[in-house]
């Protein structure tokens, strides 16, 4: 059978409302920008010991996610499941939106982002940041490349290879991402390799997480059919996803403790007074991961959408608090300048950090931002199936 | 070989000679010389011993004194703690086994192979061909990446708009910057402000590479170690005592 896709609707009170909604929250982040361009960082909760603060836990947490939201198409093309061939070209936008969300705050968060140019220009290859800018501006184009060969039927035919090649990027551009740490060798927090493996795992849950919902709730809003056998197979691969997160996070953390010089950083993250022990293990790991899980795997709640989203939205409160906790707990406890001393005077102890209102509304300007791309794109081009129907989706799928 | 000289390559070879001032914004110049004469090069390799048993503590804080007197930091006037810019500072610490203390100051370390510059993902970040580690405040982003990778948390952010600059020494809301070792002094001739400010062997400014400087020969002599020497960054600037 044949998938029809069609443009929504977009003319319900309902969608003009989620237009404005966003769009105000955008327009918020931009003032917020404004004020902290205009002042300087200053009026942030940043500092020279903090450097990157709630800009950059949403930035990364957006980018982080992008890329894993084009797994769903990944799965069709390149591992050929059928199921999931449907859902393959929002797959695509909802990747490319979050990236541009993401990439927004990055930039705005700039000391200068006025000199994007120069960014754009000059490049050390040195920089796993100057990588980093290529890998993403080469993910927009062979995203949308990709994309094409979905939509033009005359060049279906290479939607196989096109999606090879975006899976790859992706998998590269998230090793870039989680390398930006990975590579940080004076810092006790970071300079761990699975740094990488783990980014991308973690774009695996953040990423469904987010399509998850954004499908649910297009066909919800949109009064299309979505049937069960679809719904039900993406929750599943997220209960895997979340899980494959925890084993990662066990994994660097036991690898860590057991270096010396690394069980100050643990037991500050782990057992420590501060705000980042809380939100390692009630934030991550019991919102982000044992209760997603619990929701998605309890028999009494399977096929339950509600608890599904539910999850959903959990996973990304978790994967927020676990960046918080990587990207400003990795940068609040002090370096070891000076191993076998302890420093009385000059640096060291614990930096503090309150992120700053417009810091909060930067990043939610940037999850904004994805959201009303996403809103607008499948207004004005086919990406939705008109009915992802059990008997449409899955025709062989036997009840 | 004939390259042109563009505006980067221009800035690292600056050496002694005629300074042209050029107008930039109104009250902020920004000062060049002009790369006839002596040519930065890499036969040359400007470091500092600093030896701490020598050093008072009032020794330390009149090197952060003629720093920030020099240079023009520190004077913020919004910016609070952390966010004040820091370019060299006095360190106190104490061995863990033997409780000896000793103080120190801390700056760029000048690496040879410097983290900051790795990372710099514009190549604002740069390293002389004479071993100064400086910030090219025209291509600075301020994405302070090289803040995360500087080992010595030497690197400061402009966290606020500035006013009554340095001639010399311009610097700019939004970008990175840290200790220069007074690169304008040195390539008049002369030494950097901080060394400058104690009047003794405590701290010796030279050609690492010159046999005959005096840095040169007291390193052969004397134990001496860099911070963070597991990370063999080979930095410029080596401390005796601790």
């Amino acid at each position: 059978m044949n998938i029809r896709y069609q443009q929504i609707q977009g003319r319900s009170l309902g969608f003009y409302a989620l237009i404005a909604g966003l769009g105000v929250l955008i327009l918020a982040s931009l003032g917020s920008v404004l004020f902290m361009e205009h002042h300087g960082h200053y009026v942030t909760g940043m500092s020279n010991r903090i450097v990157w603060g709630m800009p950059h836990v949403f930035a990364l947490f957006l980018i982080v996610a992008a890329s894993g939201a084009l797994n769903v198409a990944s799965i069709a093309s390149v591992f050929g499941k059928k199921i999931y061939k449907p859902l393959a070209r929002l797959s695509g936008l909802v990747s490319l939106a979050l990236l541009a969300g993401g990439l927004m705050v990055l930039v705005l968060d700039l000391g200068r982002p006025d000199r994007l140019i120069v960014a754009m220009t000059e490049y050390n290859f040195n920089s796993i940041f100057a990588w980093n800018i290529i890998l993403y501006n080469g993910f927009f184009v062979i995203v949308a490349v990709y994309l094409w060969m979905m939509f033009e039927r005359r060049m279906n035919k290479f939607t196989a290879k096109a999606g090879l090649a975006a899976f790859s990027w992706r998998l590269i551009l998230t090793t870039g991402t989680g390398s930006i740490f990975g590579f940080l060798v004076a810092r006790q927090a970071y300079d761990a390799v699975i740094m990488a493996p783990m980014f991308i795992i973690m774009s695996f849950a953040f990423g469904l997480a987010f399509f998850i919902l954004i499908l649910m709730a297009s066909y919800k809003w949109t009064e299309r059919p979505l049937g069960d056998v679809i719904v039900n197979r993406l929750g599943n691969l997220l209960g895997v996803f979340v899980a494959a997160v925890m084993y990662f996070v066990v994994v660097k953390h036991l690898g860590s403790l057991y270096l010396a010089e690394n069980s100050g950083v643990e037991s500050f993250i782990l057992f420590g007074e501060h705000v980042y022990t809380p939100l390692f293990w009630i934030g991550q790991i019991v919102i982000g991961g044992l209760v997603p899980m619990a929701l998605i795997y309890h028999p009494a709640l399977k096929g339950n959408r509600s608890t599904l989203g539910l999850a959903s939205i959990l996973v990304l409160i978790g994967g927020i608090a676990q960046l918080y906790v990587i990207i400003v707990g990795g940068q609040a406890y002090p370096m070891e300048i000076f191993p076998g001393k302890e420093i009385l005077e000059g640096y060291g102890g614990i930096a503090t950090y309150t992120p700053s209102l417009p810091e909060i509304i930067l990043g939610l300007g940037g999850v904004a931002v994805s959201l009303i791309a996403v809103t607008f794109l499948i207004k004005f081009l086919p990406f939705l199936p008109e009915s992802l129907a059990d008997d449409v989706a899955d025709p062989h799928h036997k009840k | 070989m004939s390259k042109k000289l563009n505006r980067r390559d221009f800035i690292k070879s600056t050496g002694v000679a005629t300074a042209s001032v050029a107008t930039i914004a109104s009250g902020i110049s920004l000062t060049t010389f002009a790369a006839d004469e002596n040519p930065v090069t890499n036969e040359k390799r400007w470091g500092m011993l600093i030896d701490t048993n020598k050093l008072t503590e009032t020794n330390i804080d009149d090197m952060v004194f003629a720093c920030q007197e020099e240079n023009g930091w520190g004077f913020e006037e919004h910016s609070t703690g952390d966010q004040k810019a820091n370019w060299i500072r006095k360190v106190k610490v104490k061995d863990k086994a033997t409780g000896k203390i000793d103080a120190l100051p801390m700056m760029c370390q000048h690496c040879d192979e410097p983290p900051c510059v790795d990372v710099c993902p514009t190549n604002a970040s740069m390293k002389r061909e004479d071993g100064i580690v400086l910030v090219d405040r025209h291509l600075c982003i301020g994405c302070r990446y090289c803040m995360m990778a500087c080992p010595y948390d030497s690197r400061s952010f402009v966290h606020e708009d500035l006013s009554n600059q340095k001639e010399h020494m311009p610097r700019g809301k939004g970008t990175v910057e840290s200790c220069t070792m007074c690169v304008h002094r040195v390539d008049k001739g002369e030494m950097p402000a901080c060394a400058e400010a104690v009047n003794s062997d405590a701290v010796i400014f030279g050609d690492l590479y010159d046999a005959n400087s005096k840095i040169n020969r007291v390193l052969k002599k004397v134990q001496s170690t860099q911070i963070r020497a597991d990370l063999n960054l080979n930095t410029g600037v080596r401390y005796s005592g601790i």
